[in-house]
Formats: C-alpha cells, sequence, structure tokens
C-alpha cells in the first residue's frame, strides 16, 4: 500500500505536532501551514493527496481554503478536523467542498484510517455529521426541486443511521448484508447530495440550529 | 475599547468646547468666544450681533441664547473689567444702524435678506452648539432610548400640523394667499435640515457606536464570568490531581462538555425536552464513571410520562455499558421521528450472553426491558461475547 502525503493546515502549532505524531506509518506528513494564505501556497506547491483542514483559522478559516483551492481547479481532498460541533460548521465545509468531517478528539488510529479513506476517494462521517445531515433532510419540509438531489433514499438513510449511532462502515455492512465498497458508495453519494443540492433550507437549518 | 477610549481627547481638542473669556469682554465675551472657535475676528461678529439686532431684533436673542449656554472662561484672580469704550462704539453703530432701517422700512421683516440672515442665524447657532460633542451627549444621554420613537412621533405631529394648516387655509379660502408664505418656511426649514444634517448624522453614528460597545462589554462580561468559574476552577483542579491520570481525563472532557454546550448548543431545557435531557444524562454518567459517551440526537421532542421513562431505561443502559462492558466509547443515539421516539445505546465492549444473566439482576430485566414496557414501549439488548452491546429502546409518540 502506497503511503499517503498529509498536508496539516491548523493555527495550533502544539496540535499539528500532536496529529504528526499520532499518525500511523502508512501516512507521510509532507507539510504544514498555519493560516490560509500558508495553505493555499503550501497546497500549490506540495500537491499533496489529502489536506487536513482546521475550520477556525485566521484569514477566513477552512472555507477559505476550500474556495480558493477548490476555485483554482485542483483536485486536492479535504478532510475537516475541528473542535466545533456547531452545525453551521460541519455543513458549511463540506458544502465548501471537504470529503469528511471529524472533530479533533477523534484517536490516531481512527484518524489515519480516515485519512486513507479519504485519500482513496471516499466520504468520512462522524457519527455527529451523520446526526445533522438525517436532522437536515428530514427537517425540509418543502417538497423537493430536485428529487434526485434534495432528499436521501431509505437505503441511505439507514446508513446514515447506523454511522450515527456509532458503526463503523464493515459492521454497517455486515448489519445490512452488503459489502462495505457499498456502504462507502451510499455515503459519497449522500456527501453529493450534502454538496449539490441547491435547497437553501440545508444552509438555513444549520444557521437556524443555534437560534432554537 | 482602549482605542475608543483615547478617541476622546482627540475629538476635544479638534473641537475646542466654546467658552466666553472675560478679558476683552465688551458685554459677556460671547462674541470674543465664538470668534475664537470659528477662527474670525471678534469685530466680525460684533458687527454681525449689532446688524442682527438691527433686522427683528434676532441678534439679540442669538446673544443671549449663547450668553445662556455657554460656560465663561475660568479666570484666577481679579475678574477683568468690561471694555466700555467698544461697547459705546457698538451702541452708536447700533443706534445708527437702527434709525437708517426705520427710516427706509428695511426692518419691518419679510423681506428677502432679513430672511436669509434668520436662516443663517440660525444655522450658525446649530452648527456652534455642535462644536462640543460633550455637551451633546450630555443633552442626549437621556434621550438615546426614545430617539427612535420621539423621530415618528415629531414626524407624524408635523405632519398632522401641516395637513391641518393647510385644510384650515383651503377651507377658508386663504390657500392661494397663504401659498409664498408656505413656499418660504418650506425653504426655511429644508435649509436648516440641510445645516443639521451632518449633526442629527454624527448623533446616530455616536449612538450605534455607543450601543456596539455596551453590547460587546456585556458579552465580555458573560465570557469572563464564564471562564472564571468554569474553565479556571477547572484547571485548578486538573493540577491538584495531576497525579491521577483517570480523574484528569474526566476533569478535562467534563468541561469540554460544557464549554461545547455553551458555544455551540441552542439553549434548551433539559427538564422539557428530549434532546436535551439524553445529553444531561450521557454527560451525568460520563462524569460518574469516566467513560466517554457520545451523544447523537436526530429530532427533538417535549417530554411525556413515557419518554421519561424511556429517559430512565436510556441512563440504566449507559450505566450498565459504562460499568460492565469495559469499551472507552459509548455511543448514544436518539432519533425522533413522526410516530415514534427511538433511542440507541451501544458500545463496543466485552459484551454478554443474555440468557446466562441471572433472573435476580434488575439492571437490563427490570430497569430497562420491564419499565418500557410497562410504559408502553419495547426495549431489544443485542449483544454477543466480545461483539459488544446495543440497547435499542422505542417509544410510540402520541399524536
Amino acid at each position: 500500500m502506497k503511503t499517503v502525503r498529509v498536508l496539516i493546515v491548523d493555527d495550533h502549532r502544539l496540535f499539528r505536532a500532536g496529529v504528526r505524531a499520532e499518525l500511523g506509518p502508512s501516512i507521510q506528513v509532507v507539510g504544514e501551514a498555519e493560516d490560509v494564505d500558508s495553505a493555499v501556497a503550501a497546497i500549490g506547491e506540495l500537491q499533496p493527496d489529502v489536506v487536513l483542514l482546521d475550520v477556525h483559522m485566521p484569514g477566513g478559516g477552512g472555507q477559505e481554503v476550500l474556495r480558493r483551492v477548490l476555485g483554482s481547479g485542483s483536485s486536492v481532498r479535504f478532510l475537516a478536523l475541528s473542535v466545533s460541533d456547531a452545525a453551521e460548521d460541519v455543513i458549511g465545509v463540506i458544502r465548501g467542498g471537504a470529503r469528511g468531517y471529524v472533530t479533533k478528539t477523534i484517536s490516531g488510529p481512527e484518524l489515519t484510517d480516515a485519512i486513507i479513506r479519504v485519500a482513496e476517494g471516499d466520504a468520512v462521517f462522524s457519527p455527529r455529521l451523520a446526526g445533522f445531515v438525517l436532522d437536515a433532510f428530514a427537517s425540509t419540509q418543502a417538497p423537493p426541486i430536485d428529487p434526485e438531489l434534495d432528499s436521501l433514499t431509505q437505503r441511505e438513510r439507514e446508513v446514515l443511521r447506523l454511522i450515527a449511532r456509532g458503526y463503523a462502515y464493515k459492521e454497517i455492512a455486515k448489519e445490512l448484508f452488503i459489502s462495505v465498497k457499498t456502504v462507502e458508495t451510499h455515503v459519497s453519494s449522500v456527501l453529493r447530495k450534502l454538496q449539490l443540492s441547491n435547497r437553501h433550507e440545508l444552509s438555513r437549518w444549520a444557521t437556524a440550529r443555534r437560534l432554537v | 475599547m482602549l482605542s475608543e477610549m483615547s478617541e476622546m481627547p482627540n475629538a476635544a481638542a479638534a473641537y475646542p468646547r466654546m467658552v466666553r473669556p472675560l478679558s476683552g469682554r465688551v458685554v459677556a465675551g460671547v462674541a470674543q468666544g465664538a470668534a475664537a472657535q470659528l477662527r474670525l475676528d471678534p469685530v466680525v461678529l460684533r458687527l454681525a450681533f449689532v446688524l442682527l439686532t438691527v433686522v427683528d431684533g434676532l441678534g439679540l436673542v442669538a446673544y443671549a441664547a449663547l450668553w445662556m449656554f455657554t460656560p465663561k472662561e475660568e479666570v484666577k484672580g481679579r475678574t477683568p473689567a468690561r471694555d466700555w469704550g467698544q461697547l459705546a462704539a457698538y451702541g452708536v453703530l447700533w443706534l445708527a444702524l437702527a434709525g437708517f432701517a426705520w427710516l427706509t422700512g428695511a426692518s419691518s421683516g419679510g423681506g428677502f435678506g432679513t430672511w436669509s440672515i434668520a436662516v443663517g442665524g440660525i444655522g450658525t447657532l446649530i452648527l456652534w452648539q455642535q462644536a462640543d460633542p460633550g455637551r451633546r451627549q450630555r443633552w442626549m444621554s437621556g434621550a438615546v432610548k426614545q430617539v427612535s420613537t420621539t423621530w415618528v412621533r415629531t414626524g407624524i405631529g408635523a405632519l398632522l400640523v401641516i395637513v391641518g394648516a393647510i385644510g384650515f387655509l383651503a377651507a377658508s379660502g386663504e390657500l392661494a394667499k397663504a401659498r409664498t408664505g408656505l413656499v418660504f418656511t418650506a425653504v426655511v426649514v429644508v435649509g436648516m435640515l440641510m445645516i443639521a444634517a451632518p449633526w442629527l448624522a454624527s448623533l446616530v453614528r455616536e449612538l450605534q457606536r455607543e450601543r456596539t460597545e455596551r453590547i460587546r462589554q456585556e458579552e465580555r462580561a458573560e465570557v469572563a464570568a464564564h471562564v472564571h468559574d468554569s474553565v479556571l476552577h477547572t484547571l485548578t483542579l486538573i493540577q491538584r490531581n495531576a497525579h491521577d491520570p483517570r480523574e484528569v481525563t474526566r476533569l478535562a472532557r467534563s468541561q469540554e462538555r460544557e464549554l461545547r454546550n455553551w458555544l455551540y448548543q441552542p439553549k434548551q431545557d433539559a427538564d422539557a425536552t428530549l434532546a436535551a435531557a439524553v445529553r444531561r444524562v450521557a454527560a451525568e454518567e460520563e462524569d460518574a464513571h469516566g467513560v466517554q459517551v457520545e451523544v447523537v440526537c436526530v429530532g427533538d421532542c417535549e417530554l411525556n410520562e413515557g419518554l421519561v421513562a424511556m429517559l430512565h431505561a436510556t441512563r440504566q443502559a449507559i450505566v450498565n455499558a459504562c460499568k460492565y462492558s469495559g469499551a472507552p466509547v459509548v455511543s448514544v443515539y436518539a432519533e425522533v421521528e413522526p410516530d415514534e421516539v427511538t433511542v440507541f445505546v451501544r458500545d463496543r465492549g466485552k459484551g454478554f450472553v443474555l440468557d446466562d444473566v441471572p433472573e435476580d439482576r434488575m439492571g437490563i430485566r427490570q430497569s430497562i426491558i420491564g419499565r418500557m414496557e410497562r410504559n408502553g414501549g419495547s426495549a431489544r439488548v443485542r449483544t454477543e461475547p466480545g461483539d459488544g452491546t446495543e440497547v435499542m429502546l422505542t417509544m410510540k409518540r402520541e399524536r
């Protein structure tokens, strides 16, 4: 298995050092960046496989990095890593183009797994993100504008529910009698819907959630 | 905050407060003070006052008003005497002008010149008063809260008066005659508004700045109080318990959870809604057992008797997982659907054989399964040795 080249973007030096030390041998950290500008420069220069992206950073945060890098047509993959549980951060960074969202309390082996998954083009959903997605899609009462993008299939809902219940992909596959690859396909399809659905309710839901 | 504080002396320097100097005064030092404020020769202003007094006596009124509103300059020692010579000179000048005006009838009012002088005079008054931000602030501080409603009321009142006046004039057939006067009044009012506009704008800006500042200060106080009460307290406890890694983890984790709730969670009443109640139960058991409990909630609803029973069962399931499974993390998932509420409590611990649990063990049979069934719900336990445990609780929702 080839090693995955990773760039760590976070404004806390201690945290970058911690992540670097925790990652498994299949991950090669090729660089670090501490703000939006240096991150954009480092991504252009190093062309990493995966960027571990902090959500809150000086100069516009992770979403600004996503906008500038993905806007320029780069195909670098992003995994958002944050201490924040706020729905607007989670949904915002996913809609900005990140392929996954995990919180900073994640353990080293789990983070390593998540990075490899993102490098392979799959999506990484933490239980909390899965919960947000279920909540967001369930709470939109209006009829879908584009049925293909604006609602989840029964199967996708089941997969998300199991993720929210704390199941790993392998356990989900076993539970639903499907292959791990199929689970990954479902999750990627949910990610695509989350990113492409132009329902404004999704963003509005995320913002309104704080104001309940 | 600091930068805004330091702005004040600068502002004061840019707009020196108008005072009436006592040395070299002719009457009360008003013209001299105003001249210093406007960087003009006092003679110009003195002449202007004399001239305005000839025309409709406006100069006298303006002088009196400024005299009243302008503090006199602080002087040490003996109060300097009035310059009687100059006063006499201006008096003579006034007499000459008044006589001339009386003879030619120029002061009888209504002439264009008179009115433009009047408008100018009023405008100057307003501009002068504007020059002292401190006083302006003091005048307005009492009225700050009512400003918007005052404006609305003034607007409506003015409109009513105008409509009433026009109606009256129209009714009595005097409208045509009064039109010139009305146009004139309109011009004067617009002129005054033009002069007052920068002042009003700066007033509004200042009020907004003050309000933002106040909100910011309140928020800062709240954050400071919170940090002091919880974060600093926890850090102290962590230092004291540095020898006990388990306790340190527990303290850090509970503080993290509390901060997270404070920062990101919508304010919810844990006695009233399910999601908040589940989070609270999980937090309490996490603290009690030192095992991480991850909670994900989808949807929310009001608590009722059945759901309270479900909460107790959830608590028992969490306790069991924390105490017996040996897993470092327990996952709790609660979902509210239109017709039912489901709660899953899952661990990846050592699991057990359900049939091996003795009849008298109250935890699972009574506190979870029995309690759910008595309240019209159901509970299912899935476990296998080595494969963790999952408790699934379901409760129908009353429509």
